[in-house]
């Protein structure tokens, strides 16, 4: 069964949230919209509503995370649901089985959403397949697969500062090759149909045939940032380097870092994000990142919202038949 | 016990046979085709009208899990499904627990076999290097004169080439038939899909083509430097089919095999995640799938394999990076092949030279004939009508197939080994 079958119900609605790709444009608005609305929540001095009142939201992490693991427990909190966050080392190969049992006892626990994040591509879409009816799976990561909730937290963003997509011009820099969060974005802003989605990396770090995922492909900066209105940047992990994937980091700086030099290439009222964590002077320039342009922690911000909505659309959803 | 299979379509590549006669079969051998010999006094006569009478397969990469992994399949659950799929001869790979680098597990291996009954010809491929290590050559004498067919470092690599080099030589000195799967495992990485657009879109880690072309150039190379008779295990590239072509041309002593699945599984297939579509190498593009089919068809590779690899449910249940590789594969080997035939991919006498006369051949095995004199491997195989193919009915204990729900339009009727009908 491929992704999109296993997270729609029969009627089309959100069952899980796995994967971005196979979704409508009119169900992505409606994520949103949605979101939009709750912005009114987060920004009231009570931030509750009684959307998961008597729902138990596990958050599961078999990989490190700050910034996702906190929004989802604060959106889940924000929505009234019971919230138990599990830290699972990671240094432990994670078995089959045991990553099966895990779950299995946590269902036993009576748990309704799950939001995991797992190193393993396919992971999210694994633990869809085996929990029992009635329980929903929320990608947090999986892998260098996808992130769909950052996704949507990236387009609501470029939504509130920019209007209509189909004008835009998107640049995504860095780590191509290993980023969930890239492919997932690129995924979402073609289905947005925004004008034109761009990727710029050294061939390192772009994975093969990328251009079958609906982008231009730049090894430039300076040429791919020309007159783009959004400009996101990927986290370097330290690791590329040893991986001779590059050279330096002071290398990749030189060709890949965005300053405010080189920000001048795109358009004047462009807006910079980053998915987090940033590595100042590696891949952003300390001035740029906390510049006029940059809207990295308003993305923080919405992420709370857009995770609210997303659970709630699938709560939202009645028990199907069995 | 002498035995006439009447009327049945009786096919030996070999010796271009393809027409409706009469086997005869006195104890171990052929004795005749066509006429009777001479006071032939049948006491079994089995009717073939209406079916094929071919030489049984011969599998020359298949996986019984026995000795090390019991749980996963033993000699007994395998060489069952092996009989069930039709083939009677088999060659395993050096890698079970412990390797097959000694004399004590190749008695073993036999001794198994004799007590599930004998149901297959079972040849073990020795160790090229001891333990499989890659560092110090086996004792490869030894292992020659206790049975083994051929040598192989299976998946594990040589710790350099120097060791490559002397380990072809040394065995090329004995006159011996090496076997290589090429793999460069520094370019293979941690990957578990083919580089390329599918593996591009699901994230999964990449295997690019080169991990087995790069380290095929160099095996050739090798083959060319110490004249080591080789044969090259599961291709899955368009370019290692030239690359064979080739070698073949400059007449080199090499040949090749295809895993069954690669002919007609592509990268797109895994778009779901099926942990049972994971293999290594990795179903490639369609484009490497029409290649190998053109090879296999104008013989630049001479044999599929079942390339059996079968595995316990929980090593398949897990996320498609961390599940186990592999196929549960021999009793999908030879209604596959006939699929080959139904697409105008192989004739039917082909069919048979690729899964039994020349795997037969390049191994040195007396198989793969159905003429007078030879061992009665024979099977009798039924051809049209249509079954769906349901793993959890394979007599393997392996039930890992991504085949579930295909049509398939031949079986095995009836099958004998030495003579010796199946139950």
């Amino acid at each position: 069964m491929s992704a999109t079958d296993l997270q729609l119900t029969a009627s089309g609605r959100l069952r899980h949230f796995l994967d971005i790709e196979g979704l409508s444009r009119e169900l992505l608005t409606e994520i949103l919209d949605t979101a939009e609305s709750f912005t009114s929540v987060t920004d009231r001095s009570i931030k509750k509503v009684p959307i998961l009142r008597g729902k138990t939201v596990a958050n599961l992490f078999f990989e490190a995370s700050t910034r996702t693991r906190s929004t989802f427990e604060l959106a889940a909190q924000r929505l009234s649901a019971d919230i138990l966050t599990l830290d699972i080392n990671t240094s432990a190969t994670v078995k089959g089985e045991s990553l099966l049992d895990t779950l299995r006892n946590l269902e036993a626990m009576q748990i309704d959403m799950f939001v995991i994040r797992h190193r393993d591509s396919g992971s999210a879409h694994f633990f869809a397949q085996h929990v029992g009816p009635g329980v929903s799976v929320l990608n947090a990561g999986d892998g260098q697969h996808a992130h769909p909730t950052q996704a949507m937290l990236d387009l609501f963003t470029i939504r509130r500062y920019k209007q209509d997509f189909t004008r835009l011009r998107v640049a995504i820099v860095g780590d191509i090759l290993h980023s969930r969060v890239a492919r997932s974005q690129i995924h979402a802003l073609n289905i947005l149909l925004t004008g034109e989605v761009r990727v710029i990396a050294p061939p390192t770090l772009l994975p093969k045939e990328a251009e079958s995922l609906g982008v231009r492909v730049y090894h430039d900066l300076d040429e791919g940032l020309r007159d783009v209105d959004v400009v996101i940047m990927l986290r370097l992990q330290k690791e590329r380097m040893t991986g001779a994937l590059l050279p330096s980091e002071s290398e990749y700086y030189r060709l890949y870092g965005l300053t405010t030099e080189r920000l001048k290439r795109a358009r004047p009222d462009a807006i910079v994000m980053h998915p987090g964590p940033a590595n100042r002077g590696i891949e952003i320039e300390s001035a740029v990142m906390d510049g006029p342009q940059s809207v990295i922690l308003n993305q923080v911000t919405y992420g709370i919202a857009v995770r609210m909505a997303v659970m709630s659309m699938i709560a939202s959803q009645p028990p199907e038949a069995p | 016990m002498k035995i006439r299979i009447q009327g049945g379509r009786v096919i030996d590549p070999a010796s271009g046979l393809d027409r409706v006669a009469d086997v005869f079969i006195d104890n171990q051998l052929i004795t005749a085709i066509g006429e009777a010999p001479d006071g032939f006094i049948a006491e079994q006569t089995i009717d073939a009208s209406g079916l094929l009478v071919l030489p049984g397969l011969v599998d020359i990469q298949c996986r019984l899990r026995e000795p090390g992994q019991t749980r996963k399949a033993t000699i007994a659950s395998e060489t069952r499904a092996a009989r069930a799929g039709g083939v009677t001869s088999l060659c395993m790979p050096p890698d079970t627990t412990p390797v097959i680098d000694n004399s004590a597990v190749i008695e073993l291996i036999h001794h198994s076999n004799l007590k599930a009954g004998n149901l297959c010809h079972l040849y073990p491929i020795g160790a090229l290097t001891k333990s499989l290590q890659g560092e110090q050559l086996s004792n490869m004498a030894m292992l020659r004169d206790t049975g083994c067919v051929a040598l192989s470092n299976a998946f594990a690599g040589f710790c350099n080439t120097l060791v490559q080099r002397r380990a072809m030589e040394y065995a090329a000195g004995l006159g011996m038939l090496v076997v290589i799967q090429p793999r460069d495992l520094s370019l293979y990485a941690n990957g578990c899909a083919h580089e390329g657009e599918l593996a591009t879109r699901l994230g999964l880690p990449p295997v690019p083509e080169a991990a087995e072309t790069a380290a095929l150039a160099k095996d050739i190379e090798l083959v060319a430097q110490t004249g080591a008779r080789t044969h090259f295990g599961q291709l899955s590239c368009a370019r290692s089919v030239d690359m064979i072509r080739q070698a073949k041309r400059d007449g080199l002593p090499v040949s090749c095999d295809v895993a069954m699945h690669q002919l007609f599984l592509v990268d797109r297939d895994i778009e779901d995640f099926d942990s049972n579509k994971l293999t290594l190498p990795p179903l490639r593009s369609m484009r490497d799938r029409d290649a190998l089919r053109e090879g296999v068809a104008d013989g630049s590779i001479d044999c599929i394999c079942s390339d059996h690899q079968p595995q316990d449910q929980d090593s398949k249940l897990a996320p498609f990076p961390s599940a186990s590789p592999g196929i549960s594969a021999l009793e999908t080997l030879l209604p596959l092949g006939f699929r080959l035939i139904d697409e105008g991919v192989l004739e039917l006498p082909q069919l048979v030279d690729r899964l039994s006369s020349a795997p037969a051949r390049i191994f040195g095995l007396p198989a793969g004939r159905l003429a007078p004199g030879e061992i009665a491997d024979v099977l009798l195989v039924e051809t049209g009508g249509m079954t769906v193919c349901d793993p959890a009915q394979f007599l393997s204990a392996g039930k890992n197939s991504p085949f579930a729900g295909w049509d398939f339009s031949a079986r095995v009727r009836l099958s004998l080994l030495a003579g010796k009908p199946s139950a």
